[in-house]
């Protein structure tokens, strides 16, 4: 606790600091590569035969993904609250080497967890972190995936607390974890409504993102939340609902519980134990959600639905032959309900996908999968 | 004496303030391996002179643990165990031993259940008292209220965690949410990580005292005599946990004089 009142305290401060906020500004440009392109996908929309897609980039945002975008904001906040070392659980990776590139640009200590499956089917991301620096933690506990990663990311922070500070990746854990991430990729957000203006003149009919955590949702649908849009989070189907293998926390056998510091729906049995859960993508492969995205669920304002494995991969085909695009698996869940949405819309309707990151860390994986020789 | 006391965990610091005496707490993992050897380790403990059990409910999640009870939780969700039937056992073991019972485990395991119906259950059966490290004293003034109310005259104790980094401010609070004991964790870290002993811990054990007029009892990372002996000289209690579920896990016929020795050090200094 004492440490959750010091990061809201420093959090609060450097949120009004001018200071903070240009030199936030100036890497968002200069090393990000801000603002990120908003890209008419032309033949994946004649591919999906209805409404207009639209992808926002964040493939292209430096490291390959929207993680950059909280876990830099989080390492210059280390850096200024003087912490020496900064951890982070991770995923698909991507988070990991967000962490571990703002950690060699600030000059910063990093350790990273990651469950021991992510390790062996994100093995590309492992080695990205190992060159920039950071120590990576192979965590062989429970599922071996995110979840665990965050426990022993937890466990860390709990001993090291003094002059460590943990760089969540996502929107949850403890207040003010959800709301300091949400706040530095409402970046995403703020730029895709300014450019979707400049393009159409209009704002989208439909939001579409993943939702593992819910970082890159979150930071999309930030900017939409007083407007006429409908908003489509996409959890991970995995084998589909009815196998019981998927992380589906909405859309099948989650309820309300309490984990890993917050209040939000988990996937867990009468108990109270948190189930296994199973999805092609270490992303979305997460028992639980962030709590502002139960709270969207309940008061209905963002619909959840999923998408299987199988149909993630046929997105994850059909953006790389129509568009020469090849996305993360987690983004390609967002490409699979997109493309679905468009073709129910009219062909002056626009959809907006949220293509959070790049698939190169995949490819080995989808090869395998598909039975492509290496 | 029992009888005037509504808790049996205020009547046993009564006693052994009288006596001048600490007390000996010892966890273990309830259902590791099974709840009949569970059982079984309740009733040594006593025998060996323990004064108040903290029984562990298996949770998926620990997050405040270290390897050792880590592992003991897998163990003990692999044979089934469950807060239900932990509530059973205590009842059972009623039967037998009236010393003093507290559960120790995750926030959602009592959400789930619910927590009126916890406070019900857990009294109805015998247990006294209740210990979530993840649910900080913000958050739990539902469940303070429900215990203190409690059941059939008797109320449940809620032990919350006090830290090396809690400040004076922060302790007061966890201070006055807790009854029956405050729990203090002896570094930041988690259970079973080695345990330092130094000026600041001597300080800081001190000002918790200082703070409350409730008995503070020391965790985390207690492994030895030697360290039950430091600790006896500047808190009320001792708490002894992966030492022990280690014991019990690997070499169970060993466990019965490192209990004894464990006492010995706490009575003799």
């Amino acid at each position: 606790m004492p440490a959750l009142d010091e990061l809201e305290h420093a959090y609060a401060s450097v949120r009004k600091d001018k200071g903070f906020r240009a030199e936030l500004a100036h890497l968002n440009a200069t090393f990000i590569g801000r603002p990120t392109a908003l890209y008419y996908a032309k033949r994946l929309t004649e591919a999906a035969g209805g409404a207009k897609i639209y992808l926002k980039r964040e493939d292209l945002a430096h490291t390959g993904a929207h993680k950059i975008n909280n876990a830099l904001g989080q390492c210059l906040l280390a850096k200024r609250m003087g912490k020496k070392r900064v951890i982070a659980e991770t995923g698909a990776g991507q988070h990991g080497v967000a962490t571990a590139t703002g950690a060699a640009l600030c000059g910063l200590q990093c350790d990273v967890y990651m469950g021991s499956v992510d390790v062996k089917r994100q093995a590309l991301n492992v080695v990205r972190m190992r060159m920039l620096g950071a120590k990576v933690t192979d965590v062989p506990l429970g599922s071996q995936t995110l979840k665990d990663a965050i426990n022993e990311a937890l466990r860390d922070w709990t001993t090291n607390v003094r002059d460590t500070h943990y760089v969540l990746g996502t929107v949850f854990g403890p207040h003010p974890f959800p709301m300091i991430v949400r706040d530095f990729q409402s970046v995403i957000g703020n730029e895709a409504r300014t450019q979707m203006l400049a393009a159409e003149g209009r704002l989208p009919d439909c939001l579409v993102a993943c939702v593992g955590g819910g970082s890159n949702s979150m930071g999309l649908f930030n900017a939409f939340l007083d407007d006429a849009v409908e908003m489509v989070g996409v959890e991970a189907g995995g084998e589909g609902i009815e196998t019981g293998r998927h992380a589906a926390r909405f859309a099948a056998s989650g309820s309300v519980g309490i984990l890993q510091g917050c209040k939000t729906y988990v996937m867990q049995d009468e108990n109270g134990n948190v189930l296994e859960t199973h999805s092609v993508s270490a992303g979305l492969d997460y028992a639980s959600v962030g709590p502002q995205h139960a709270f969207f669920y309940d008061t209905k304002r963002v619909q959840y639905t999923w998408a299987t494995d199988n149909e993630t991969l046929e997105a994850f085909g059909l953006l790389a032959r129509t568009e020469g695009i090849i996305a993360a698996l987690e983004s390609a869940h967002a490409v699979a309900e997109a493309v679905k949405r468009a073709r129910t819309l009219g062909k002056d309707k626009i959809v907006l996908a949220n293509l959070s990151g790049r698939g190169d860390k995949d490819v080995q994986q989808v090869a395998q999968i598909l039975g492509m020789p290496l | 004496m029992i009888h005037t006391q509504k808790n049996r965990i205020d009547a046993v610091f009564a006693r052994l303030k009288r006596e001048r005496k600490k007390a000996f707490i010892a966890y273990i993992m309830a259902g590791d391996p099974s709840l009949e050897q569970t059982k079984q380790q309740v009733l040594l403990l006593e025998r060996c002179g323990v004064d108040i059990i903290e029984l562990g409910v298996p949770f998926s999640d620990p997050v405040a643990d270290g390897p050792t009870i880590q592992s003991a939780a897998e163990r003990a969700l692999a044979s089934g165990t469950t807060l239900r039937r932990v509530l059973s056992l205590v009842k059972e073991l009623r039967a037998t031993t009236l010393i003093p019972i507290v559960l120790m485990t995750y926030y959602n395991i009592v959400f789930k259940y619910g927590e009126q119906q916890f406070v019900h259950d857990a009294l109805d059966a015998g247990v006294d008292g209740v210990i979530l490290p993840d649910l900080p004293p913000d958050e739990a003034a539902a469940l303070i209220v429900c215990a203190r109310a409690g059941a059939g005259g008797r109320s449940l104790a809620t032990i919350f965690l006090a830290a090396p980094t809690s400040t004076d401010n922060r302790v007061k609070k966890i201070a006055s949410a807790s009854s029956g004991f405050v729990y203090y964790v002896s570094m930041t870290g988690i259970t079973g990580t080695a345990l330092h002993v130094d000026e600041s811990f001597v300080r800081h054990v001190r000002s918790v005292r200082e703070h409350s007029r409730k008995p503070v009892a020391v965790g985390f990372g207690v492994a030895s005599a030697q360290d039950v002996r430091m600790i006896r000289e500047v808190a009320d209690g001792v708490i002894v946990g992966s030492a022990l579920v280690r014991t019990f896990h690997e070499r169970p016929d060993a466990a019965e004089a490192f209990i004894r020795e464990l006492k010995e050090a706490i009575i003799q200094g």
